[in-house]
């Protein structure tokens, strides 16, 4: 019943009922087709996918197999044996570089290399939040540079100028990074809401100001600039002001990890529990239709960027108090705003998807150093693996049609498509 | 009756607002600039004379320098901007807009009245100025272009620094294995496209967000280009990154006009490309059936499909050719100016030239006139650097982009681009 009245014609309806009495679904071939034309399966694809271009990548610039390749007829057999061992080793070593070390012979040195992850992951998904809650909005914030740079010289300099206690130091530090960072976004907003500036122009723009505000800062002295040194470069943070290192000594994970993780909560809360949360929603699925809802579409720009510019502040705090504490210079953001925008799109701009991505692009950041020390290929494969990602997971049909996959809905449910043609035909 | 009339009051003043809201911009941005140089050419006055040389030894036409006394000139420049602004803010009083010319004019004396306070005691070469202005200006040129084409159909293209990239590391490959620049060229307009077929894929056929693809395809060429870089161009660097590069030609009779002829016709035949692309695309966009389509396409994807135009066909090949365009301006970075590729080299040059486009609301004319604003700002803070200015050189750099904010805020305001650009055409 329900299928004919969502069939544009009775005429193409009519077959349909018989095939349904055919081929009942059983409960478990219905979670199986699920699984298959889902989201998860798709992911999983598109990260296996980007890898083996990863591999390939690697095996066809490889010196080795360049080698074997000139003699490719005689014994084709070992170019393709050289190709293997350079693209199995560096995963091996990325592999070890991320998750577990299995040259060590405890379990607590061995796992080592996931605390690592979890340091790389920490800036990357404070960063992505950021830049999610924007795309939510429908704003696109790739001034996650900017921000960055000016969290970091607030921290910092909380960081470093000021004597105070345990506890209190590092939480004046936190507050005064987020809040430099989400002055830097709200200007941002601002211009938006006031002049109708277009907000990519102006994060463009913005990231080159800071960007030379804070090295102009960093090379003069009594600014950001460590004293008795010509280097730009800041002093280090003083021991009360450092994210302590939660797990000891030995690992490298910091308390910064826990505050990006109540971050991540924080913006769930925000985006699915608040009334705040709710307008942004609006705004960004239609800004006109929030505005005749009553919503104040312009206020909500400005406060989507102050708190988008402030969770992109966190990373940079992140940064300073966490992972670079012995003084910073103008590359201390380290490409992690632009990082930002392909983690919050591989978490479909979902908080805890982008707390995944975070993690799985810090394991793959944390992974490439240890790739390129032991293998000597370079960390920009990573780069590489990454877009690769995102692309792939951007488009499901492409995945769909490389491995054949089901359609969503081909099988059984056959009123799917028809009623998103409706949709489309308004 | 009293009830009926309350709407109509209500709609009146929004209205009336709205539009008296607008027309103040212009005069405070204008109003901060004048303050800026009250600041800085009157407060901060500097004694001395600047020099400005608008020939060199070499010139057929020899103009004379132009001295003028740095305070004196910087004082009358302050008042004129002074005044230029109590102009606009009385346009705007009786709501009349300020118009571009005289934004240009008032542009024109503050950068004047900035280059005597800042050279004071030095002379200026006006010529080498405006010559490493056009060179820094070619890419960005050549990715506004090809953005503006690509926005126009429909397509947005975040993806120009991707494709200068790319087009810069293949025509450097290319370039040294053929030992022919034009080779490089036509290998480097290869790539642009390349990676505008992928754009074009995921976003008409797949129809993932524009905005997306193009920010992940950077990713993606910066991190393929570096990764081969490091694995093959570092290893080989003679049979693979030492393209030979253009040598500048002359043109005849033009080349011998005083400034003009050294900034604008003494350059490399990537430079002639340049102006035959803005030209072209100019022409092609208004005036051939070619840019009409390409337009309807961008407005009203739909209208254009009842029409009979094939709106995804359309979409493909442009968003194609727009790729070539930007490929040819990545060659400029290894065929004409540096000779060699290093990694991520167009260091933002991509971004730069979308806010070209935007800023220039998707005219290719306008577009042009502010990439070249931003290879003058940028060269300015070169030329300044040299002859040592009292600012410090990273709020010269600032400058450009300083300038972008207050004119896009203020000047340019809610700008509208192509009504379909970045959504894809689902056809029903």
């Amino acid at each position: 019943m329900t299928d004919i009245q969502n069939s544009p014609s009775p005429a193409s309806a009519a077959p349909t009922p018989p095939e349904h009495e055919v081929e009942p679904p059983s409960r478990w071939n219905a979670a199986l087709q699920e699984m298959l034309s889902g989201n998860i399966i798709i992911s999983v694809l598109a990260v296996l996918l980007a890898l083996v271009v990863g591999a390939l990548l690697i095996a066809l610039t490889d010196p080795a197999t360049q080698k074997a390749a000139g003699y490719f007829f005689s014994r084709p057999g070992d170019t393709f044996a050289a190709g293997w061992d350079a693209a199995s080793g560096a995963y091996w070593s990325l592999f070890q570089g991320a998750i577990y070390n299995f040259g060590r012979p405890y379990f607590s040195d061995g796992i080592k290399p996931f605390a690592d992850t979890l340091t790389f992951a920490t800036p990357l998904i404070a960063a992505g939040l950021g830049v999610g809650l924007a795309f939510r909005v429908g704003l696109f914030n790739i001034g996650g540079r900017g921000q960055m740079l000016i969290a970091a010289a607030c921290a910092g300099w909380v960081g470093w100028s000021f004597h105070l206690p345990y506890g209190l130091h590092l939480i004046l530090a936190v507050l005064a990074g987020i809040v430099g960072g989400a002055i830097w976004g709200g200007i941002v907003g601002l211009l938006k809401a006031r002049t109708g500036a277009h907000e990519v122009i102006v994060t463009i723009m913005l990231n080159y100001v800071a960007f030379y505000l804070v090295a102009y800062m960093l090379r003069t002295p009594g600014l950001l600039q460590a004293p008795g040194t010509v280097n730009p470069k800041s002093p280090g943070i003083l021991p009360t002001a450092v994210f302590p290192q939660f797990l000891g000594p030995q690992y490298s994970v910091h308390l910064g990890f826990l505050v990006v993780i109540a971050a991540t909560f924080l913006v769930w809360w925000i985006l699915s529990r608040s009334n705040l949360g709710f307008k942004f929603k609006a705004v960004g699925l239609n800004p006109n239709a929030a505005r005749v809802a009553g919503i104040n579409v312009k206020n909500m720009y400005v406060y989507a960027m102050l708190i988008s510019g402030g969770l992109v502040g966190l990373a940079g705090v992140a940064q300073v108090l966490g992972t670079v504490t012995t003084g910073f210079s103008s590359g201390i953001d380290a490409g992690i705003g632009f990082d930002a925008i392909t983690v919050a799109l591989l978490g479909r701009s979902k908080p805890w998807g982008i707390f995944v991505a975070g993690i799985l692009f810090g394991a793959l950041k944390a992974g490439g150093f240890a790739m390129q020390a032991a293998q000597g290929i370079p960390i920009d494969i990573v780069l590489v693996v990454q877009s690769l990602i995102v692309l792939f997971i951007a488009a499901p049909p492409l995945i769909r049609v490389i491995f054949r996959l089901p359609a969503p809905g081909s099988a059984h449910r056959r009123s799917a498509p028809v009623v998103a043609k409706e949709v489309a035909a308004k | 009756m009293s009830t009926l009339a309350n709407p109509m009051p209500d709609a009146g003043p929004i209205v009336l607002e709205k539009a008296e809201l607008k027309s103040w911009k212009a005069p405070i941005a204008l109003g901060i600039f004048a303050l800026i140089a009250l600041i800085l050419f009157v407060g901060f006055g500097r004694d001395g004379s600047s020099t400005f040389r608008f020939a060199e030894s070499t010139d057929v036409v020899q103009l004379p320098s132009l001295t003028l006394p740095t305070r004196a000139t910087g004082i009358v420049i302050a008042i004129l901007l002074v005044l230029l602004t109590l102009v606009g803010a009385a346009l705007a009083q009786t709501r009349r807009t300020v118009q571009i010319w005289f934004v240009a004019i008032f542009a024109l004396l503050f950068m004047v009245g900035l280059l005597t306070w800042a050279s004071a005691g030095h002379t200026v070469p006006f010529t080498g100025l405006l010559i490493g202005a056009v060179s820094l200006s070619v890419p960005l040129i050549f990715g506004a272009m090809g953005g503006v084409i690509s926005e126009r159909v429909g397509v947005v293209n975040v993806a120009i620094e991707g494709q200068l990239l790319a087009g810069a590391f293949v025509s450097a490959m290319v370039g040294s294995m053929t030992r022919s620049p034009w080779a490089g060229i036509v290998a480097a307009m290869v790539a642009g496209v390349l990676v505008a077929f992928v754009l074009a894929a995921f976003s008409i056929k797949y129809f993932v967000d524009q905005v997306i693809v193009g920010v992940v395809l950077n990713v993606l060429v910066s991190g393929l280009t570096s990764f081969l870089y490091s694995q093959l161009l570092t290893a080989h660097p003679a049979e693979l990154n030492a393209p030979p590069r253009f040598s500048p030609v002359d043109i005849p009779v033009l080349s011998e006009i005083p400034i003009i002829g050294p900034v604008l016709f003494r350059q490399t035949v990537i430079v002639y490309l340049m102006y035959i692309a803005v030209a072209a695309v100019y022409f092609g966009l208004f005036h051939t059936r070619w840019g009409l389509r390409l337009r309807s396409v961008g407005e009203h994807p739909q209208a254009a499909d009842t029409v009979g135009i094939n709106v995804t066909g359309t979409r493909f090949w442009n968003v194609s050719l727009a790729g070539a365009i930007v490929g040819a301006g990545g060659a400029y970075f290894t065929l004409g100016s540096v000779g060699s590729f290093s990694q991520d080299m167009t260091a933002g040059a991509g971004f730069i030239a979308l806010a070209a486009v935007i800023f220039g609301r998707w005219d290719p004319i306008r577009a042009t006139l502010a990439a070249l604003l931003f290879g003058f700002a940028t060269n300015l803070q070169n030329v300044l650097g040299i002859i040592g200015s009292p600012v410090p050189s990273e709020f010269l750099l600032m400058l450009p982009y300083l300038v972008t904010i207050f004119a896009v805020a203020g000047l340019v305001g809610v700008v509208r681009g192509p009504a379909a650009s970045g959504k894809p055409y689902i056809k029903s």
